[in-house]
């Protein structure tokens, strides 16, 4: 396992919720980042995330990692959930808010 | 041909759809992170087809996306993915008379 893989295992096996976005979650520099933002900001999850702006290897390495060829990605207990579309779909659906709930991650706010 | 038409043909190609619909949004996307000048860079895929009906919904975009890889890989930067249900023999008529 390279050094970038080690470290994305790393950041999505420790951490309940993580996503790996453009930009911050006060400050997403991309609209479907922004987008998973809002819904774990609204679901009151707490998240930790990671700037793939910040490095091309990074950035290159997530994509490789999960298989998925664009960012947002979210990994809820070490699992890829989905991007923007998905996340946007099960949110939508309810299942989001019953997937964390399975997974034992509290959650705020009934939608 | 445009990177549209090549999106269009491949999905087509790959999973015989009865809904089919691929929009160039790289207009509304002007300035932000991954536009150039002349567009072709985010695009909105509306797909119904019975091939991907049974599919779990990470599979489904992930065969999507599998599809068109070489469009990815060479510049598009953002894909939008609606997967519909796909439509029973008649309707799928209705959509795309000329498949017959």
């Amino acid at each position: 396992m390279t050094d970038i893989n080690a470290f994305i295992d790393e950041k999505v096996k420790s951490n309940d919720v993580f996503l790996f976005m453009k930009g911050s979650p006060d400050f997403p520099q991309c609209g479907f980042s922004g987008q998973v933002v809002q819904i774990l900001n609204y679901l009151g999850v707490d998240y930790q995330s990671a700037n793939v702006l910040e490095s091309q290897e990074l950035r290159e390495g997530v994509k490789a990692y999960t298989n998925w060829p664009t960012i947002p990605q979210l990994y809820i207990k070490g699992e890829f959930v989905g991007g923007a579309d998905i996340v946007r779909e099960m949110f939508q659906a309810g299942e989001l808010q019953a997937h964390f709930e399975q997974a034992g991650i509290p959650v705020k706010q009934q939608a | 041909m445009s990177v549209r038409d090549a999106i269009v043909e491949k999905l087509s190609a790959k999973f015989e759809p009865t809904h089919l619909e691929v929009t160039d949004e790289s207009h509304k996307h002007r300035g932000h992170g991954g536009w150039r000048e002349g567009g072709e860079t985010h695009f909105r895929v509306r797909i119904g087809a019975a091939s991907l009906a049974n599919l779990s919904r990470l599979a489904r975009h992930r065969a999507v996306m599998e599809a068109v890889d070489a469009e990815l890989k060479a510049g598009v930067h953002a894909l939008a993915i609606e997967i519909v249900p796909p439509a029973g023999p008649i309707e799928a008529e209705i959509l795309n008379p000329q498949q017959r």
